[in-house]
């Protein structure tokens, strides 16, 4: 009951949140210099009036911006999110034709580094005075420091051209047609250099994350009751350390949770992964607002979602913490 | 059996690979079978070419639909879905024969209805560049199934330059005609008459396109298919080629600083042939409005202060021609006795002494298309530097740089154009006076207002015979040579590279956009 009556009331905040956000971003937009149909018009090296005034007319853009917005906002209303001006096609039907192969390498990134981040964190806290421990804490502010499209070229460079292992790029083999098990085989071989690289930095966070708040943990008066009453030494890392260090780690899997349709623009680019983010960073290019905006829209979207499971997961970790709306 | 016909252009196409290809010999037969994989960069908006017509859509879709005409190297016609074509001696009716064994990609036979539809309906409400060739025309009538009759209103030098396949692209009439072109279904499907047909699509991956079996020349195309991977990032196209993934990096697809590793690999061929009919030509847009750009003898000194030579040497791999003036060198009527503007520091310090510079600062903005650009207005930057010029570089993005340069809010900008093998076609535009129109990066930018040009231009344009339309181009030179409204840089070689066993691949002055149809590969 307490739930569902937090969860209404944080979905109706959430709506008036998103029509800001609509709003700020179409004014926002509109700032930013270049006409798109004169862009357009300059992609095909037209220079002839007639084009631009076609261009114009057919996507609006000759009106008063105000019954522009009004248009857009009423629009979303009924899920229509316009229409792309340079792919020509309606910008829901872009956004999800490329939605799974983002959330395939996001949530691939997102499993990936949460575990193994937590893992090694949770690995160099108890090893916290050891040479294997400073070892793991190298390592990860080593990736935590290294910008991401570097890591990514340098993956290529060893793995795809001098071990030729992985393939390089894209997300499944051109002209192999393969089907069945066969198909998955080869888009995780595409997986494996994407995600890597993307969950590389969040990995590294989790890895500090977690082992500070467990050294800290480590010193409670509680800890040492558990102790003192026998409890095998894993059963006190699991239960009592990690279980109270967890709270910083679930903060920032919420934040990393809402960057997964927007958020990898740079992994997609370099590794020609055709999902959002590159649809994003062509349409800011060629100033395609329908189809900006309707990204936009979905990425934040997905951060108020997972701003709201952030908070009931809080919840489920530590039931100290009451209702605060 | 068009056989001496493409003969005669594979030697061509030898002579200008590399080396290796050429010991490899002119006699071997061309052999069926095999897919190129290649790469094709910005991905295209869309496949109908007459609805779109840039540069990526032209690529692809170029081997999709044709043209009544296609053009050798030395961009003299020939035919393609017209047999041949005559023309009135006052230089106003075309007739073009056209063949009869051609069918669209469903089955329906092409006819000079098609022809009629595509020029008429079509392209005079689609297509701006068929639009400004249409305006010299009166009538576009089918005197029969296949024949087409064009009259123009006044003579038009460079008509028979205009139908190229991404010019007067043949549409089908029984798929388009009465529906609203933008919205057809079709055009997910794009119908031609071409060497290849669409197969597939998927976005952000790659095009696909087949062999067509019915197609009417004998043998043709000996390839089974065409993939054009999409490939966002320059450093991963590289790679593409490096591991053996695509065999053909068409123009534009890697940055110039790759090429030198790419060609030094095994098996590699390098060309620069194929851009012969858009003649791609760097330009430097002058401020003739404002500033100390508004003085000649200011425009005059950017020209001899700037070390073009270098320019192409390092930044373009010495691909290209240090241009004569405002004609590239293959324009028709290029006056080759004009004086050239060298490296000349010295004589461009006089100039800007004589005018009384007091170092004023000006704006540059380097063309938003990659790395080279970007070192070239650097190079540029150092060029004027040394001889006194304050100059300052202001990056943009695309968007940025059109709508700066359609405000007129520059005092010197890059660009290149297309001239299209005519003047009339792609270099009058640049400097007639009623070509000024804010709005545009494309058209008279520069603000250049002389009568005479343009008076010379107008006459030029509709003048017959073409001895005569000669002599008032060459008056027109002497006279831009003088004023120098923008500054020429360089005629871009944009190479194309490929694996030395893929033959035949450039065979045509559009040849980036039609290759496909003769290549084969030597299995």
């Amino acid at each position: 009951m307490l739930y569902a009556r937090l969860i209404l009331m944080r979905l109706l905040k959430a709506i008036v949140v998103l029509l800001l956000i609509i709003v700020f971003n179409f004014v926002l937009i509109q700032l930013a210099p270049g006409d798109p149909a004169a862009i357009l018009a300059g992609e095909a090296g037209a220079s002839d009036e007639q084009f631009l005034q076609q261009l114009r007319e057919r996507f609006g853009l000759d009106q008063p911006l105000y019954v522009q917005l009004w248009e857009y906002v009423s629009g979303i209303a009924t899920l229509d999110f316009g229409y792309s001006y340079r792919q020509q096609m309606p910008v829901l039907d872009l956004i999800l034709e490329r939605l799974p192969a983002t959330l395939l390498l996001t949530g691939t990134a997102f499993v990936l580094s949460l575990g193994l981040g937590i893992l090694a964190g949770a690995m160099a806290a108890k090893r916290a005075k050891r040479v294997s421990g400073s070892v793991i804490m190298a390592i990860a502010l080593l990736f935590y420091a290294t910008p991401l499209f570097w890591v990514a070229l340098m993956a290529v460079v060893l793995f795809s051209v001098y071990l030729d292992w992985l393939p390089a790029y894209g997300m499944f083999t051109v002209g192999a047609e393969l089907t069945g098990w066969a198909h998955v085989l080869d888009v995780a071989k595409h997986l494996i250099l994407p995600a890597t690289t993307l969950g590389l930095f969040f990995m590294a966070i989790y890895t500090r994350m977690t082992r500070a708040p467990m050294l800290d943990a480590a010193q409670q008066d509680f800890v040492k009751t558990a102790r003192a009453k026998g409890l095998k030494s894993g059963v006190i890392q699991r239960r009592h350390i990690l279980r109270n260090a967890l709270l910083p780690i679930i903060t920032l899997a919420g934040l990393q949770a809402g960057q997964m349709v927007g958020g990898a623009i740079l992994t997609e680019t370099v590794f020609a992964w055709p999902g959002i983010g590159r649809l994003m960073y062509e349409a800011l290019m060629q100033r395609d607002y329908n189809l900006l905006l309707g990204i936009f829209f979905f990425s934040a979207a997905l951060v108020i979602l997972f701003n709201i499971v952030t908070d009931l997961v809080y919840r489920l970790a530590d039931p100290r913490i009451k209702e605060a709306t | 059996m068009k056989m001496p016909f493409i003969a005669a252009l594979a030697g061509l196409s030898l002579l200008n690979s590399s080396v290796i290809s050429a010991q490899e010999g002119n006699d071997q037969t061309p052999q069926h079978g095999g897919v190129i994989d290649t790469i094709i960069q910005p991905e295209p908006p869309g496949l109908v070419l007459g609805m779109i017509q840039n540069a990526p859509t032209r690529t692809v879709a170029g081997n999709i639909y044709e043209g009544l005409l296609r053009y050798t190297t030395d961009l003299e016609p020939t035919p393609q879905l017209a047999e041949s074509w005559d023309v009135s001696d006052d230089g106003l009716t075309y007739t073009f024969h056209l063949r009869d064994d051609v069918t669209w990609h469903d089955g329906e036979p092409f006819t000079a209805e098609d022809v009629v539809f595509s020029a008429d309906v079509f392209h005079r409400e689609l297509n701006p560049s068929a639009r400004a060739v249409l305006q010299h025309v009166e009538t576009i009538e089918a005197a029969d199934d296949h024949t087409v009759v064009f009259t123009l209103k006044q003579p038009f030098g460079p008509f028979l330059l205009s139908f190229e396949a991404g010019t007067f692209t043949m549409v089908p009439e029984h798929i388009y005609a009465g529906t609203d072109f933008r919205e057809n279904e079709a055009n997910n499907h794009p119908i031609g008459t071409g060497p290849f047909e669409f197969e597939s699509w998927d976005r952000g991956t790659v095009i696909k396109l087949t062999r067509n079996e019915d197609y009417y020349q004998d043998d043709l195309p000996y390839l089974d298919g065409i993939n054009w991977h999409i490939i966002p990032d320059g450093a991963s196209r590289a790679i593409a080629y490096e591991n053996g993934t695509v065999d053909v990096l068409p123009y534009g697809t890697v940055e110039n600083f790759d090429i030198p590793r790419l060609t030094a690999m095994d098996n590699t061929c390098v060309s620069d042939k194929g851009h012969e009919y858009f003649s791609p030509f760097a330009m430097l847009w002058m401020n003739n409005r404002e500033g100390p750009t508004a003085d000649k003898r200011f425009r005059q000194a950017v020209m001899y202060a700037m070390d073009r030579e270098f320019a192409r040497d390092v930044l373009w791999n010495g691909m290209g021609k240090v241009p004569l003036g405002a004609f590239g060198s293959n324009a028709r009527f290029q006056n080759e006795s004009l004086s050239p503007y060298d490296h000349n520091p010295d004589r461009a310090r006089e100039l800007l002494d004589d005018m009384g510079y007091d170092g004023e600062e000006v704006t540059l903005l380097p063309l938003p298309y990659g790395e080279t650009w970007n070192r070239w207005a650097e190079a540029v930057q150092q060029n004027l530097k040394e001889v006194g010029i304050n100059v300052r570089t202001e990056a943009t993005d695309v968007g940025g740089w059109n709508q700066r340069l359609g405000d007129w809010d520059f005092d010197l900008a890059f660009t290149y154009l297309y001239q299209y093998g005519d003047p009339a076609l792609g270099i009058s535009r640049t400097y007639l006076s009623d070509n000024i129109e804010k709005g545009s990066p494309w058209n008279n930018v520069e603000g250049y207002e002389n009568a005479e040009v343009d008076d010379l231009f107008a006459r030029a344009a509709t003048a017959h015979p073409d001895s005569e339309r000669e002599a008032l181009y060459h008056d027109v030179q002497e006279i831009l040579q003088e004023d120098v409204p923008v500054g020429w840089l360089l005629e871009l070689g944009f190479p194309t590279i490929y694996r030395c066993n893929v033959k035949n691949l450039i065979t045509s002055g559009v040849g980036v956009n039609d290759g496909f149809k003769d290549a084969w590969i030597d299995q």
